[in-house]
């Protein structure tokens, strides 16, 4: 799973942009994420602020 | 809110704004729809924009007009400076919005032209039948509904998910998105007369930082960098670091951040009942990342093709030719050159932006015209530049 620490996130929605399984949605100022999430980390390099981690 | 319009506009930004005011001034009825309770905020913006470019879709006005520039200028890494004069700087130089009052003004535009405004909602998705999107689904205030219309514009921004719901895949590689980081700032060194741009790999590699001035004593001190190229550092570190070397003093009274599309343009923006526009359709131009004229460009032809579409009473991927035909041969020819310039120059080193500055340092830029411009480099440095003599 994907970890998002809300505190950092500024809701851009960059990493939505690049998901490719369309996990995350921007919902209205926090982003939530989907089941469908593989892993891949693309989503965490984009993240201007750092808030995206590939946890357990 | 009624259910069923002619028109549903996805996004509230200067694109979809524009999108809902002309479809209404063309006679349809217009629902535009933002997820956020407050239109145009937070900003993802550093908010320069050329002044010819705008007068095409606004009048200028003073409450939303935070500075007027006169120029730009480009800093290689070992600091030469290149000056242009506003005129020939491109779409983002001349004058220095602030987005929050403009987003708002051009929604309130299309309001008063008679199209219906809802805030804090937001699309879950598309109501598609028989391969023809048909309608929206989505929540007003966490309350569900399900609206229909003859057509939608996604007009979502970079998170879009419009197109995606209707099988358009607009998923944006790494080396296709810039990774955006800004600080408004007080209390710094700046020429208010001037937006300026630093280049260098270890600034903002694949990218540039900006200072952009709002006003004699505020300026927005941001920088891009490539998704592909963030390499352990974010947007946001790179930021810090600019800022702790060139403005330690500075106060920063604002943090926004953001990603804009770099990419080429993608292959479709229609589908039956659907158009996308501005970032949604990945419009903003690949070098610079200024996106807020095709937006609003996009916008306009989109809300034309709607009302001629439904006035005919066919709204096929066939009938919706008319925009991909329209925006590709303005828009996307923009977008083509610039993206094929990005490719050439994204590998260079600092060495080769230096020697690329020292080239054009005495430049005139007042007189020069850019196909003047390309052969004069081509002269100098025939090798980097001889792929570029097409395009131009
Ligand atoms: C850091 C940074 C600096 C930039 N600097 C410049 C610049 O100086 N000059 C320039 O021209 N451009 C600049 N840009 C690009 C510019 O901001 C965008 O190109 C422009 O805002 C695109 O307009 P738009 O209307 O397509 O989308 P947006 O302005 O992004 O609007 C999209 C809207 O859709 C809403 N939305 C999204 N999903 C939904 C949903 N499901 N339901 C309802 N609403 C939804 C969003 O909340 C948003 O309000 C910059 C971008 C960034 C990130
Ligand atoms: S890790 Fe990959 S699949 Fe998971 S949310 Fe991020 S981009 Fe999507
Ligand atoms: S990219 Fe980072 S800052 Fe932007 S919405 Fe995603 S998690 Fe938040």
């Amino acid at each position: 799973m994907v970890i998002v620490d809300r505190h950092k996130c500024g809701h851009c929605g960059a990493c939505v942009a690049v998901c490719p399984v369309y996990a995350i949605e921007l919902v209205g100022t926090w982003i939530e994420i989907g089941e469908e999430c593989k892993e891949c980390g693309l989503c965490t390099q984009v993240c201007p602020m750092g808030s995206l981690e590939v946890g357990t | 809110m009624k259910d069923k319009y002619d028109l549903i506009v996805v996004g509230a930004g200067p694109g979809g704004s524009i999108a809902a005011k002309t479809a209404a001034e063309h006679g349809l009825d217009v629902l535009l729809i933002e997820k956020r309770s407050e239109i145009g905020d937070p900003v993802r913006c550093a908010e320069g924009i050329s002044k010819e470019g705008l007068r095409q879709f606004i009048e200028p006005d003073k409450r939303w007009i935070a500075a007027r520039t006169k120029g730009a200028r480009i800093y290689s890494p070992d600091g030469t400076k290149i000056e242009m004069a506003e005129d020939m700087a491109g779409s983002e130089v001349g004058y220095v919005l602030e987005r929050k009052i403009f987003d708002r003004v051009l929604a309130k535009n299309a309001a008063m032209a008679g199209a219906e405004v809802m805030v804090k909602t937001r699309a879950t998705s598309l109501i598609i039948e028989d391969g023809f999107v048909r309608g929206i689904r989505g929540e007003h205030i966490g309350e569900g509904f399900e609206i229909r219309s003859d057509i939608v514009i996604g007009a979502d921004g970079v998170e879009s998910k419009v197109g995606r719901w209707a099988g358009i895949d607009t998923t944006l590689k790494l080396s296709d998105i810039e990774s955006g980081a800004q600080f408004l700032m007080a209390d710094i060194d700046f020429d208010p007369n001037y937006c300026d741009f630093y280049l260098g790999n270890k600034l903002a590699p694949g990218g540039y930082v900006w200072v952009f001035p709002k006003g004699k004593h505020e300026a927005n001190v941001g920088l891009g960098i490539l998704g592909s190229r963030s390499g352990g550092m974010q947007a946001i570190d790179y930021l810090r670091r600019f800022v702790e070397t060139h403005c330690p003093d500075g106060k920063i009274l604002e943090i926004i951040v953001g990603g804009v599309p770099v990419s080429a343009p993608i292959e479709r923006t229609t589908a039956s009942g659907l158009m996308l526009i501005g970032d949604a359709a990945r419009m903003a131009n690949p070098i610079t990342g200024g996106g807020i004229l095709h937006a609003m460009d996009s916008g306009m032809m989109a809300g034309e093709v709607a009302a001629s579409a439904i006035s005919r009473g066919d709204v096929s991927v066939k009938a919706l030719e008319e925009y991909e035909t329209r925006w590709r041969s303005t828009i996307g020819a923009v977008i083509e050159r610039s993206y094929k310039v990005k490719e050439l120059f994204m590998g260079s080193s600092d060495k080769e932006l230096n020697g690329l500055a020292h080239t054009i340092e005495n430049v005139d830029f007042t007189e020069l015209t850019i196909g003047g411009l390309v052969e004069a480099l081509i002269k100098k440095n025939p090798k980097l530049f001889w792929e570029l003599r097409h395009l131009f």
